[in-house]
């Protein structure tokens, strides 16, 4: 029985799942109710997940795997999916979507991340993938009475549902090609001889990018950020993608470990690609959703440059870049929930013109937060752009490096533009003022982060010591 | 006679699934067409983890199909849920009708 309690905090979180279910189904108008429950239920489950920090076991004939590195991404999104609770709140209620099973199907989600994250198997990784998109299908057309947003459900569901394919025939040839579905074993029997197993390889690895939205799969998420809710879109935008580069570490750093000049040349691509188009598609956007879409691949991009160096510190320098990715999307997405005309919410770039005159301390968030995501010392963002291209560059990528450091030059234009339409452009519209300490809240947390970075750069990186071998 | 052998069971795999994938990408009619599509990809899936368990004599392929079986019907359901809920705002489920967003 003592496994058990190696897996406590998702039995914890399944458990807290299903009393928050009958709380929601027994008590009439719960809502906010449920929506409390659930950030006690993710609060117990860090706490679990800290009580056993760093553990290293394998469970149920070496299937499921705790170690640093998936505790270190659970903390990570549960202490992003309790900010986006946290601040959604008042949001979802002004859209008239304050059902219980929202914060229901997030944490379902949550669910199959963990699983997807500590997965030592293909059987119970492709589970884990599946809960979570499940539930992200779901959540994408939240807002049910809305074409746009039904809309954003369908394209969401068709491509996933085609990337799930692709990455599951790639599981059946690599079951078939390497004669095991155990992660340790796969690493062993994958070598550069095992023609069908590179194939293999190659599909997942195509769908593992769909999941992230690297270049060549990433047509829905432009489309699916603007029609979904802004806060399932600011889940969107930070817990999957966080998720999906942890995955794809681990599946670089485990099966496929002995095939490293393979995958490199593949994750190259995609990045360079990742970059390149999120920078220069962004330039000619009006709906700020979209505009944070193209900026979340080429976020993407950068992060997979570290995964393709396929070093210890390249791995390390990918998870600070999306722990800092989180930070400033997490901010930038509160922003969008304090841009409200006329008691109707906001999306449109020109809205935002002349802010500074107006509300000169939002306007003061946007740019430090529009700053760091543009990678602009002495801000987060420039530090993680910063260890991502230091290890490129001891890697001796210095394609990549170049690529990369032009297009931030690029991007920089497009957030300098929002910037430069904050502050000095002639004020049209008259922003409502929003009284939301938990909005503000977040958004001032994720500034001063941002902002007092500079003091203590290495802090993530001492969190991560030991981490890979 | 020809001997049936791996080789045969995963070309039929292989057809089945590309047969899904241009489906996908092909179909300009219905969203339903998709859905079945979908369907196809998975079940090519379950024909090349069933044959690879039979030839290896290994169990574990035959278990995965059992799992995906499930996972499929979920997503089918999940997948038609969403349809309708689409069709109910806009009154039509053409692929052609699905373009309120673009750029």
């Amino acid at each position: 029985m003592e496994n058990l309690n190696l897996i406590l905090p998702e039995i914890s979180l399944f458990l807290g799942i299903c009393l928050a279910l009958m709380v929601g189904v027994f008590f009439k108008n719960s809502f906010s109710i449920v929506m409390k429950l659930s950030i006690i239920i993710l609060l117990g489950v860090i706490y679990l997940i800290l009580t056993d920090w760093g553990g290293q076991e394998k469970l149920f004939l070496e299937s499921f795997k705790n170690d640093k590195f998936s505790d270190y991404f659970k903390v990570l999104i549960l202490i992003s999916s309790i900010f986006i609770f946290f601040s959604s709140d008042q949001f979802i209620k002004d859209k008239k979507l304050s059902k219980f099973e929202y914060p229901i199907i997030i944490m379902f989600s949550i669910l199959g991340m963990f699983f997807m994250l500590s997965a030592n198997d293909l059987i119970l990784f492709y589970l884990g993938l599946e809960l979570q998109s499940l539930a992200l299908y779901v959540l994408a057309a939240f807002d049910r009475d809305n074409v746009i947003s039904s809309e954003a459900g369908i394209k969401y569901f068709v491509l996933s549902a085609l990337s799930s394919g692709l990455l599951l025939y790639g599981c059946s040839l690599l079951y078939g090609f390497t004669g095991s579905t155990n992660f340790d074993e796969i690493s062993i029997s994958l070598v550069a001889q095992n023609t069908g197993a590179i194939f293999a390889m190659v599909f997942i690895l195509v769908g593992l990018a769909f999941k992230v939205s690297a270049v060549p799969f990433h047509m829905w998420t432009p489309d699916v950020y603007e029609g979904a809710p802004t806060s399932i879109t600011n889940f969107f935008a930070i817990v999957p993608k966080a998720v999906g580069l942890g995955v794809i570490i681990r599946f670089m750093d485990l099966p496929f470990k002995n095939i490293l000049e393979e995958w490199q040349t593949i994750i190259i691509f995609i990045s360079i690609a990742s970059m390149i188009l999120g920078s220069v598609a962004a330039i000619g956007q009006k709906n700020i959703k979209r505009l944070l879409a193209y900026s979340s691949i080429s976020h993407m991009g950068y992060a997979l440059a570290g995964v393709a160096t396929g070093t210890a510190s390249g791995y390390s320098s990918t998870i600070v870049y999306i722990t800092i990715y989180i930070i400033m999307n997490m901010g930038a997405f509160a922003c969008l929930y304090l841009m409200k005309v006329e008691e109707r919410y906001t999306e449109e770039i020109a809205d935002l013109s002349g802010l500074s005159k107006e509300k000169p301390i939002l306007a003061l968030s946007f740019l430090i937060l529009f700053f760091s995501l543009a990678g602009i010392p002495p801000l987060g963002g420039f530090f993680a752009k910063f260890f991502v291209f230091m290890s490129v560059i001891e890697s001796e990528l210095y394609a990549l490096a170049i690529i990369g450091l032009l297009t931030t030059v690029i991007s920089a234009f497009y957030y300098l533009k929002v910037i430069k339409i904050i502050y000095f452009d002639d004020n049209k519209i008259k922003f409502d003022d929003v009284r939301n300490v938990r909005v503000k809240a977040t958004i001032l947390i994720s500034c001063l982060i941002l902002s007092l970075f500079f003091i203590s750069p290495s802090i993530i990186n001492s969190l991560l010591d030991g981490l890979f071998i | 006679m020809i001997e049936i052998g791996l080789g045969h069971y995963l070309t039929l795999g292989a057809i089945i699934f590309f047969l899904g994938v241009i489906g996908i990408f092909l179909n300009r009619k219905n969203v339903i067409v998709i859905l079945m599509s979908v369907e196809l990809i998975l079940l090519s899936v379950n024909i090349n983890l069933i044959s690879f368990s039979i030839f290896s004599g290994d169990l574990l392929g035959q278990i995965f199909t059992m799992l995906i079986l499930t996972v499929a019907a979920a997503e089918a359901a999940i997948g038609l849920a969403i349809i309708v809920i689409f069709y109910r705002n806009k009154g039509s489920i053409r692929v052609e009708d699905i373009h309120e967003m673009k750029g």
